[in-house]
């Protein structure tokens, strides 16, 4: 195998563990379940809908992940800065990037896995119609990219400082404005100060980006948009590395 | 095996390392010694590739850190100062995965794992998390960690901090052994372990090079043959007063 995937691999699977080695794991993915599956049917009133589709579960996904992503993701770097590991890891045989790339990997793995968890919902609406399954697909490809965008930031965020609530924090607030600048109440506002700007603003919203999905329609330029916030946030995180060995 | 050309560092307006250059053949222990402060972390992180020298250059082997960083690194062992692992790891697991990362895998990596933990008294914790370990034997975890690749370079920052007498002792044979075959270099303001394990001496004050010899040569040095006075003379304190 290259060396490059081996090494990668090497600390995804590490970090992978770690998150399982702690209740960490376990505490996440109950809350996450619990919490989607109270969304969905008490607030998204999926069952009165009368409509065999996820939109009720798709559609809180923005605002769930805005707090779970984060507390996911901002042990990261900060962990690894607070106990000295750092040193450990960047003494290694192996490229900044190699680390980078790997814990991000581990950790939206895990994030996967409380996605794949929620297949119990497909079952329903199967049960109950039948369902887009286009726009199921399409709604997980989405939810996934999501949580990987909101990921990267916390990525990045966790390389600024030692601290994990610090982390955890600013991680939050980079992703409410991103939630924010698609968010009706906002873009009329924009609307009404500065019309041309509208565009402007909603092209980074992830709710923007997010809505195509849902409807079962994968964009490219949808798709593009999270796979450009994943490599510049962790570009930052590349740069922020650095700049600490400097 | 470790060739350090006029090393530099500067952190802000502070210049931690002003210039230093030594050589480390195979076969030898160089003592690094120095008050606390005098940049000896500081010039062990630059030579393990932790941090970027503002100027000057290190070579591993044949290979340039900055140039070849990867290469540089597999040739070397490091424990930095204060042994830091994963707390959540178990002892074998977190070897385990610092031999995969140096390339080993499968029964290769097994051998190197159990060999490490025999060099470094581990076998009894081997399956306990290293955060329920004492500080000794986090240490020597992170000890072993460093002889995982059998390395031709060993950098070892105050390998006997926080070691009982017995472990102590215990580390500076290790040491003595290991530098039998490799190019070994340990920093410490402990002098009597210059004594047990250095064949050549290397005291750094505020950043530079103060004297560069071998423990009998400097002893030679004093009136009375005690290196601690020479080490007294050579450097200032960190509260900044000149000893005499």
């Amino acid at each position: 195998m290259n060396r490059n995937v081996a090494n990668t691999m090497i600390i995804a699977k590490r970090e992978l563990a770690g998150y399982f080695t702690s209740p960490v794991a376990y505490v996440f993915l109950i809350i996450f379940l619990l919490l989607t599956g109270l969304f969905t049917f008490m607030i998204g009133r999926m069952f009165e809908r009368n409509e065999a589709s996820l939109d009720a579960f798709f559609m809180w996904h923005p605002w769930l992940y805005l707090f779970l992503v984060p507390s996911v993701g901002m042990r990261l770097w900060s962990e690894e800065r607070r106990q000295g590991t750092l040193e450990l890891l960047m003494t290694l045989p192996i490229t900044q990037w190699q680390a980078i790339v790997g814990k991000f990997i581990a950790s939206w793995a895990f994030l996967a896995l409380a996605l794949v968890l929620t297949c119990p919902l497909v079952f329903t609406v199967e049960y109950l119609g039948s369902p887009d399954y286009g726009a199921v697909v399409s709604g997980y490809i989405g939810s996934l990219m999501l949580a990987g965008a909101y990921l990267a930031i916390t990525c990045f965020t966790s390389s600024l400082t030692r601290n994990q609530v610090i982390s955890f924090v600013l991680s939050v607030t980079i992703c409410l404005i991103m939630i924010l600048a698609g968010w009706p109440p906002v873009t009329d506002f924009v609307r009404g100060v500065a019309p041309s700007l509208v565009e402007f603003v909603t092209a980074f919203s992830v709710m923007t980006h997010f809505e195509g999905f849902q409807k079962g329609v994968i964009d490219s330029r949808d798709f593009l948009f999270f796979a450009s916030v994943i490599t510049f946030s962790l570009f930052g995180t590349s740069l922020m590395l650095r700049s600490l060995r400097a | 095996m470790i060739e350090v050309k006029n090393l530099r560092k500067q952190f802000g307006p502070k210049l931690a390392v002003d210039g230093i250059s030594f050589t480390v053949a195979k076969g030898e222990v160089l003592g690094f010694l120095g008050p606390n402060g005098a940049g000896k972390s500081t010039t062990m992180r630059m030579l393990t590739g932790f941090l970027t020298p503002t100027d000057g250059s290190v070579k591993i082997g044949t290979h340039d850190m900055a140039l070849a960083p990867v290469a540089a690194k597999s040739l070397i062992g490091y424990l930095p100062e204060n042994a830091p692992s994963y707390p959540d790891m178990t002892v074998s697991g977190f070897l385990r995965f610092a031999a995969e990362i140096r390339g080993l895998s499968g029964s290769e990596r097994d051998i190197a794992v159990d060999r490490s933990m025999d060099y470094c008294f581990l076998k009894p914790v081997r399956h306990q998390t290293i955060d329920t370990l004492s500080k000794g034997f986090r240490h020597r975890t992170c000890f072993a960690q460093a002889l995982l690749h059998d390395p031709e370079v060993l950098v070892l920052d105050e390998p006997t901090d926080g070691l009982d007498p017995n472990q102590k002792y215990e580390a500076r044979n290790l040491i003595k052994r290991l530098g039998e075959t490799k190019a070994v270099i340990f920093s410490t303001h402990i002098l009597e372990e210059v004594d047990a394990a250095c064949s050549r001496v290397i005291i750094i004050d505020r950043g530079r090079i103060v004297a560069n010899d071998t423990p009998a040569n400097l002893k030679k040095k004093t009136p009375n043959g005690k290196l601690e006075d020479l080490f007294r003379q050579m450097t200032v304190s960190d509260t900044g007063t000149k000893h005499s």
